[in-house]
Parts: C-alpha cells; structure tokens; sequence
C-alpha cells in the first residue's frame, strides 16, 4: 500500500501539473478553443466516443485489427528469416548489407505505394505494419544469434551437442533479450504503421478519426485519438515487457535472487 | 605397459601466417594427471582444441585410446576458463547438457548428475540458476558436466584461474579427490606452478613461438597432496626449478 502510493504519487503530481497548466492555457487569457482545447472538452468527447455513444469503438477496432494482425505476422516472418540468415554464410554475403541499407529506410514513405497495391481495406493497413516491425525485429535476431557467446557455443560442441541442439539450446535462448528489444520496438512501430496507413486513405480507424477531425477543424476529437492512441501503445509496450519477463527471466535474475553463501 | 591415453604425435598447427604449435610429441598414460605448463599466447588452448577434436589438426597425429580424433567424442570431459554455464539452465540441467538436459537424460544420468553435484557440495544448490552461484561454485558445476559421462581422458583449460587464491586453492583440492575416486588421464593447462605441483604427476613445459616441449618432469610427490605439500622441501625444490625454467623460456 505504502510503496505502492509512493511509486504511483510522483507521476501522478506531474500529472496534475500538466492538467493545470493545460486548464490554464486555455482558460479565458488562454488561447482559444479552437488551437488548443481545454482538457474538460477533450474529457467530454473521450467519454462520449468510448462510453456515451460509443462512436469511436469501430474505429479502435480496426486499428487493433490491423496493429495486431500485422504486429504478429511481420513479427514471426521476422524472426524466420532472421534465423535463417543468422544460420546462413550465403545469406550474410548476398543479402545482409541490403537489410541494413532497408532498415535505415523510412518504411511510412511506402504507405501509398502499399494502398495502391492492397486496396483501401484493412489488407494494406496490416501489410505496411508488418513491414514496419519486420526490419527491427529481423536485424535484432540476426545479432542476437550472432552475438551467442562463441565460448558457449565451442562447450556445447565439445559435449558432441548436434547443431540443431547448438541452435535450440544455446543460440536461440542468448538471442532471446535481442528479440524481445526488436519486439518492444516493433509493438510501437506497428501502431503508427497503422495510424499512418489510415491517413493516407481510409474510411475506418482511429488515424481516419483523427484524419477527418482535421477537416473538421475539431481539434477536441483530434486530441481525444490521440489519446486513445498513446493509451494502446502504453498498454501494448507494457504487456510484451510483462511476457519478456517471464521468458527471458535470467537477463535480470540477479537483481530477485539472493545470493547463496559458498558452501566449502 | 598398456595403450596410452592420450599420444601426441608430431603435432602441429597454424593460424593464417602464425605458426602456434610445432612438432609437439606426447603419451598420456590411463589414470596419469599431466599438466602443462606455459606463457600465456603460447598455445596451450589451441592445444587442447586440437586434441578435444574443436580444430581440425594442421599436421602429426592425435590418438585418444588409439583412436584418432575426428571430432568431439563421448570419452572425453572438458571444461574451460570459464565456466560457460547456460545462463537460462539450473546447475542440475547444467550438469545434464551432455545428455540432453534432464528431458533428455535417462534415470542413470539424472542419478549420477546429482551424485556429482553432491559430491562437489552444491547438492541443496541443485535447481540454482547460474546468477545464483559464485564463480567457484559455477566451476564445480563445469567439473560435475565435464563428469557426467564418466569420460576416460579430461582436458581441463585453466580452469581456476579465473578465481581468487583461496578459491583456487581449494578448488585444486576438490579435483584431486574427484580425480582420485577414479583416477584417469587428464590434461590440465595451468600457468600455476603451485596449481600444477599440486595437481600433476608430470609437468609438461611448453615454450612460446612456436609452442613446443621444452620440459618433460615427474612429480615424486605422495599422494593426497594438501596445502602441507607446499610447505615440504621436495615440493619447494619442483618449484623453483620449474620458476627458473619457465623465466628462461619466457626471456
Ligand atoms: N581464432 C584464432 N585466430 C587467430 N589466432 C588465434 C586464434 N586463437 C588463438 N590465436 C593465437 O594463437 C596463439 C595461441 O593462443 P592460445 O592457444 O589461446 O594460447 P594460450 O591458451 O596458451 O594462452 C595466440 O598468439 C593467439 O593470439
Ligand atoms: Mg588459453
């Protein structure tokens, strides 16, 4: 209870800070409603979208959709093919330096290339964010294999461990940390992938939502998307960190773990 | 007198334009504990990658019990400078990962790996991570690994010296008495004059540039040897001799 209140009271001071200056920005000396809504309007219209009439519920919906959808396929097409280059001589001479020029590439500038080739549907929104978390997530496996400790590698194969065992038992566990990094950041990705999708053209999704407020000139709706946005990348960010936890347990185990005494 | 060990032959070996070991020639015999002696760079641990069949060799022959050396093999143990422990495995399965973990691992290797763990005294440590254990603790359960097949011929790669002394000591101490429950060759790469006195029935000196033989001595002293030992005047007298040696080659 105690530490809980004081882990939780410092952010929420801030938090109060912020929401006073804001009121105060926007109060009757402030700027007007127009530039910069107070935080009461935009309050209003995040309870009107998500609980009065709902209206911003299909919109939340697609964007999950394609987020997910693509966050998970371009994740797993990731991780194959960055184990199958990490495992590959051929595959690092021919095509890794390729990969990195890629990966330095803005992926979002293909946006209306992808529209154009999958339609105005969801297909296109979940094709971009795939391909957004694909590069992190591929050039983290690869290092992380690639990083495997070469010592450990040499102990397993002196026991006449199979290449296969090396792989499974050794290489994929050390590369483990590497992938969940490539995964936190892929989670991010994949929510502005989707976002920026929706801007380019779309008739659904909370990037539409916040696309058509700015004809609108309705800077409150606008506010609460974005809102609602940040929402799901903290709670997506916060839930592949909850499962790296338990997965890769040993990369902080000393911090948990009592030291036992040496017994002679 | 039976079929050696371990027999060197001639052995020799290069890295792109370093030549590391030269003409290197010698026997093992079943149950005899060498150590070898050398300046650090010297190529003592490409020596033993040669013969746990890591590094294809470069020229002359390596028979383990007659055999020649192919690749790794199940009669032969080795442990490291570090303890190489997987960081995501408890010391039990540790221990098991010649056997495929404890999945893999049948009632007798199970039995005999917690057996080994409490011989070394981390039986109540059995189902520790290797963040939970000290760096002498993490080196018995390289010992306890490198045993669990019961192997014929140990190559161990200086293995304490990543301790501090009093660990290390110690740590010599429990290897003796592992190694005297059933003696076997073994191979221990140290550049520890105490450590290898302690340890050996013969000192093998290797010199630098390329690697070689240099020196070949037996070490009369009785066995179980214990830090008594280092106090003797025979013990004392191996030693110096050896210093003298060893500064010679290194000069
Ligand atoms: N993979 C390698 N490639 C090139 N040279 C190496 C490699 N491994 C070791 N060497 C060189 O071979 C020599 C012997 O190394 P090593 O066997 O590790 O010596 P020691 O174990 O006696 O310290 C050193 O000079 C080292 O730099
Ligand atoms: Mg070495």
């Amino acid at each position: 209870m105690k530490a809980a209140f004081a882990r939780f009271a410092p952010p929420l001071v801030t938090l109060v800070l912020i929401l006073g200056a804001w009121a105060l920005a926007t109060g009757p000396a402030g700027l007007p409603s127009y530039l910069l809504p107070g935080p009461w309007p935009v309050a209003l219209s995040l309870w009107n979208g998500l609980i009065g009439t709902g209206s911003f519920w299909p919109h939340i919906g697609f964007t999950l959709t394609s987020t997910l959808l693509g966050y998970v396929g371009g994740s797993i097409a990731a991780i194959i093919v960055g184990v199958a280059a990490a495992e590959s001589r051929l595959f690092e001479r021919f095509v890794y330096p390729y990969v990195v020029a890629v990966q330095a590439a803005p992926k979002v500038a293909l946006a209306p290339l992808i529209l154009v080739w999958f339609g105005f549907g969801l297909a296109s929104k979940v094709v971009l964010v795939a391909l957004i978390c694909f590069f992190p997530l591929l050039v983290n496996t690869i290092s992380g294999i690639r990083g495997t400790d070469p010592e450990l590698i040499e102990m397993a194969r002196s026991f006449s461990r199979s290449r296969g065992f090396v792989f499974l038992h050794v290489k994929l566990p050390a590369a483990a940390p590497a992938i969940f990094a490539g995964l936190q950041i892929g989670i991010v990705l994949a929510l502005i992938g989707a976002v920026v999708g929706e801007f380019v053209a779309s008739d659904r999704g909370v990037g539409y939502l916040i696309g058509s407020a700015t004809v609108n000139m309705s800077v409150t709706t606008m506010f609460a998307g974005v809102i609602v946005l940040a929402g799901f990348g903290m709670a997506g960010s916060a839930l592949v960190q909850r499962i790296q936890r338990r997965v890769v347990f040993w990369d902080n185990a000393e911090r948990h773990i009592v030291t036992p005494q040496e017994t002679a | 007198m039976s079929s050696p060990a371990l027999s060197l032959d001639g052995v020799g070996f290069s890295f792109p334009g370093r030549q590391v070991l030269a003409g290197l020639s010698f026997n093992v015999a079943p149950g005899e504990f060498v150590a070898v002696l050398g300046p650090s760079g010297g190529g003592k641990s490409t020596l033993l990658r040669l013969i746990a069949g890591l590094l294809p060799l470069g020229a002359g022959r390596v028979l383990v019990r007659g055999t020649p050396v192919t690749g790794p093999r199940q009669d032969v143990g080795m442990v490291f400078q570090k303890a190489t422990l997987l960081p995501w495995r408890t010391a039990l399965d540790n221990v098991l990962l010649p056997a495929g973990f404890r999945r893999g691992a049948s009632p007798a290797e199970r039995t005999r790996a917690e057996n080994l763990l409490a011989a070394i005294g981390l039986a109540d440590s059995a189902n520790y991570y290797p963040a939970q254990l000290s760096g002498g603790m993490a080196q018995r359960v390289g010992l306890a690994r490198m045993l669990l097949h019961d192997p014929d011929l140990l190559l161990m790669d200086e293995p304490f010296a990543a301790l501090d002394a009093m660990t290390r000591e110690r740590m010599a101490l429990v290897l003796q008495k592992l190694w005297q429950e059933r003696p076997r060759a073994a191979v221990f790469v140290t550049h520890s004059i105490q450590e290898a006195l302690l340890l050996a029935d013969r000192v093998v000196v290797l010199a630098h540039s390329p690697g070689r033989i240099v020196a070949d001595w037996p070490v009369p002293l009785p066995r179980p040897r214990a830090p008594e030992t280092m106090a003797t005047p025979e013990f004392n007298e191996l030693a110096l001799k050896l210093r003298r040696l060893f500064d010679e080659v290194a000069a």
